[in-house]
């Protein structure tokens, strides 16, 4: 997959939709002030850039998960710097735990997130619970 | 919908734990959901159509719980003045938050210092998070740098 070029129009429309009210995720002067190439995305647009990765798991034949019966059981991001527009991001995803609890199977992908010059920026972990035949 | 100045950052000096940070409330309504769905690319339709919501055994549409997620820390984001202070965050999704066509859903926040570590520069701001009395979100945690 190529890059995700985070745009700024797209870090101003997330941070409206989850009642961000920070002029660092809106206007690029402040967020230049605050020492920031251009304006900071609120910590959870991680979830964006994941998405394509769990995307590609989920539709994975050999992954055998229904997506009908997959719900969002919890998320972690862990940070080494903050997400600003103009990045171009690349996520590779691991599964990092499968287990079985009372019918269910909980899944652990991690999705670690790096920069062009290959930096860590954020790691976003989320684990899926896919529900068994009831 | 923006302010017109970066607010200051507290100093964890002057923080103990047990203090209550912030504290905000955020009227959630069906157009909320729409806008989440778009921004964030997450077209699942059980967060905007009650047929497909029912199909599946849900009490009605609800709400996004990334949305919830991704609102809750915003009032700890306006309390250190700088979203790239947030360098952790965690939930559990513990319950679904249903938003009804007409009265809408009010999701809570209250944010208090759970742990201090003076030596990393850090504040563990632990979140409680409820709608209708009953908390949505479990081992809700910031881990907030103030240096």
């Amino acid at each position: 997959m190529p890059p995700y070029l985070v745009g700024r129009e797209k870090v101003r429309e997330f941070s409206r939709a989850v009642f961000a009210t920070n002029p660092i995720n809106f206007d690029p002067e402040a967020a230049q002030a605050a020492g920031y190439a251009d304006v900071v995305a609120p910590p959870t647009f991680a979830v964006v850039v994941q998405e394509a990765t769990l995307a590609q798991l989920l539709a994975e034949p050999d992954a055998g998960i229904d997506f009908t019966r997959v719900v969002h059981g919890d998320q972690r991001f862990s940070f080494s710097r903050p997400i600003v527009a103009g990045d171009e991001l690349t996520a590779t995803l691991t599964v990092a735990s499968v287990k079985s609890l009372g019918g269910h199977s909980m899944v652990t992908a991690e999705s670690t997130i790096v920069d062009a010059s290959g930096a860590h920026v954020v790691t976003a972990t989320s684990t899926l619970v896919v529900r068994g035949d009831e | 919908m923006t302010n017109k100045t970066v607010p200051a950052t507290p100093g964890l000096d002057s923080l103990s734990v047990g203090d209550i940070v912030a504290e905000s409330s955020f009227p959630l309504t069906r157009d909320s959901l729409v806008r989440y769905a778009g921004a964030s690319g997450d077209f699942n339709p059980i967060h905007y159509r009650d047929d497909v919501a029912e199909s599946v055994g849900l009490p009605g549409v609800l709400a996004h719980g990334m949305l919830t997620m991704g609102l809750a820390i915003q009032p700890v984001v306006d309390w250190a003045g700088d979203p790239a202070r947030v360098v952790d965050y965690q939930v559990r999704f513990t319950r679904p938050v249903p938003v009804d066509p007409d009265l809408g859903a009010v999701v809570t926040v209250l944010a208090k210092v759970g742990a201090l570590d003076a030596e990393a520069g850090v504040a563990r701001i632990d979140l409680t998070v409820t709608f209708n009395n009953t908390t949505v979100l479990g081992k809700a945690q910031a881990r907030v740098s103030l240096v």
